[in-house]
């Protein structure tokens, strides 16, 4: 246990290291650790932890997104990024207000993010600049509204 | 006798590539899938998936019940691998919560989730070759998943939607005969999975149709986040129960099933040898598991007390009235749990506010990520491999589009 505490903060220390400002807070929290990232160092620091032969996150499990509502920023971005090389996890997370919903996207770092972005846009309405295709997913075009929003009805509007 | 020779005129002009929809209610799409496709003559030039025919908003369905509540809808997922998903969220919220499973609780759902891998890869291999032509393999392999169908309804009360496993262990004492039944399915698979090699592994049309079929390349695989059987028959053995092993399978001894072909038929490989291997684990299993102990953690005020103490105790009956009634509170946080579907990687993102009713739940899905990869394995092919393709990716619809 002590050995893998030890590859997790080396991690983060390795970030710092890189850039002192990419790292704004770390969070953890049930062994799992949390770097909030800048929105305009995100993609910067994706290429970093994807190329950087020591670290190697290849893998990009998923992003989701969290709404905070009716707190700003409202939207947390969490990327959930793996290490085949070392098996470790981290999550990336971004913060995103309300009233620019958009963030840049890193499918340039990871083709994987394109179905994540397109859903996180279909549900979530953020915006992921410089995705090649960015358009619903999961429900028809035609639709009005994102329904993941806390201020989306569970029952939908009527 | 006279001979007649026939010119073809051909239209003058650079020749356009057809746009052909397949789906979404075509036969070999298994559910509602619909891929756009463009082709010149029978080669696909373009494939484009297009889904959410089966969006059901679990996820915002989650967000307005209790924890204990979220697994019903779990079972709804994944409806080939109901107690896979039922692990997966009941992980999460043990972690969020900070829950330490009994230990004969941990090998049950060991058990049960290797079980439901069987079906699941006996309903895939059933599927694939009838869409190849292959028809006698699926009354088999149906045959051989109504007996593991009939222990799931011995144990838990249903065949498919299950929710036997709950937050804290299981949902109720497993009856006392049921693992004569599973000893009975596990003597006999191994023969049966014989036979199913014996009618495909060297059946020509079989290597016909699967072998070169549909190639990804462990570079391609890692980029798209494909996960499962599909990222281990490119080479890559990742697999979740090895690399971060949830609920005791540390203590279990298994293989991972790799092959490097990358092709379809590599995947028919890895998953065939996966059904041995868990037959593997549930021996181990049975072994392990002991007849006598708690099958669920003692947690007051979160997890359900047993009926005796609820009938006997006046906090047993408060408790069982509050976690009924409003739920139990979760720390603020956020967890992802991740654990190896037949399928792939599912992972579970939970954040709490501290409230009863999680906050966030998503489900990353692996059918979702993976059949992003099918362009990937179909362009440049035979609209005859589209079929392979989709086939030996093995999706979910239900789980496709949550």
């Amino acid at each position: 246990m002590e050995s893998q505490e030890v590859g997790k903060n080396s991690v983060v220390q390795k970030l710092k290291d890189w850039d002192a400002k990419a790292v704004a807070e770390v969070i953890e929290f049930r062994g799992e650790t949390t770097v909030v990232v800048p929105q305009s160092h995100l993609v910067r620091t994706a290429e970093y932890l994807a190329a950087e032969p020591t670290l190697h996150f290849t893998f990009l499990s998923d992003i989701t997104t969290v709404d905070r509502f009716p707190i700003e920023p409202r939207f947390e971005l969490n990327y959930e990024l793996l290490s085949l090389e070392r098996q470790q996890r981290l999550r990336l997370r971004v913060r995103v207000p309300g009233s620019e919903a958009s963030a840049p996207s890193v499918t340039s770092v990871w083709p994987t993010a394109n179905w994540h972005e397109r859903e996180n846009f279909d549900l979530f309405g953020i915006r992921f600049q410089g995705h090649p295709d960015l358009t619903r997913i999961l429900l028809p075009d035609e639709w009005e509204g994102h329904p993941l929003r806390k201020d989306y009805p569970v029952e939908g509007f009527r | 006798m006279n001979t007649r020779t026939t010119t073809i005129e051909t239209p003058a002009g650079p020749a356009e590539p057809m746009v052909l929809n397949m789906g979404p209610q075509h036969p070999s799409t298994h559910g509602v899938l619909r891929v756009i496709l463009e082709l010149d003559g029978e080669i696909v030039l373009k494939a484009k998936p297009v889904i959410g025919y089966l969006h059901t908003g679990i996820e915002k369905s989650c967000e307005s019940k209790t924890y204990s509540q979220c697994i019903t809808l779990t079972d709804r997922i994944d409806y080939l691998a109901p107690l896979s998903n039922n692990l997966g969220f009941c992980l999460a919220a043990e972690r969020l919560i900070g829950i330490e499973v009994p230990k004969r609780a941990q090998y049950i759902r060991v058990l049960l989730t290797e079980l439901t891998r069987i079906t699941s890869h006996l309903v895939w291999l059933g599927t694939h070759a009838i869409d190849l032509g292959a028809m006698s393999v699926f009354l088999y392999t149906f045959r051989e998943r109504e007996e593991i169908m009939k222990i799931y309804e011995h144990v838990s009360g249903q065949r498919m939607m299950t929710s036997y496993f709950r937050i804290g262990g299981l949902a109720l004492e497993p009856p006392p005969d049921w693992l004569d039944r599973v000893r009975r399915v596990v003597e006999s698979l191994p023969g049966h999975i014989d036979e199913y090699e014996d009618l495909l592994t060297q059946n020509r049309i079989w290597m016909a149709r699967t072998k070169g079929v549909g190639y990804l390349s462990p570079e391609d695989a890692i980029a798209m986040g494909v996960s499962g059987p599909l990222l281990r028959a490119s080479g890559v053995a990742y697999d979740i129960r090895k690399v971060f092993p949830y609920s005791s399978y540390d203590e279990f001894d298994f293989k991972v099933q790799t092959q490097t072909a990358g092709d379809c038929y590599a995947r028919y490989q890895v998953r065939i040898a996966e059904i041995r291997e868990s037959i593997k684990i549930i021996r181990q299993a049975m072994e392990k598991i002991p007849s006598e102990g708690p099958f669920r953690a003692e947690v007051p005020g979160i997890i359900p007390p047993s009926r005796e103490e609820m009938k006997t105790s006046i906090e047993g009956l408060i408790y069982h009235f509050k976690i009924f009634t409003e739920g139990f509170a979760a720390p603020p946080g956020e967890v992802y749990q991740a654990i190896e579907s037949p399928r792939g990687e599912l992972g579970v993102f939970m954040a709490s506010d501290g409230s009863a009713k999680p906050y966030r739940v998503k489900f990353r899905t692996p059918s979702f990520v993976n059949l992003q990869s099918l362009p990937k394995l179909c362009e440049g092919r035979l609209i005859a491999d589209v079929v392979a393709c989709i086939g030996t990716t093995d999706i979910v619809l239900g789980e496709v589009d949550r």
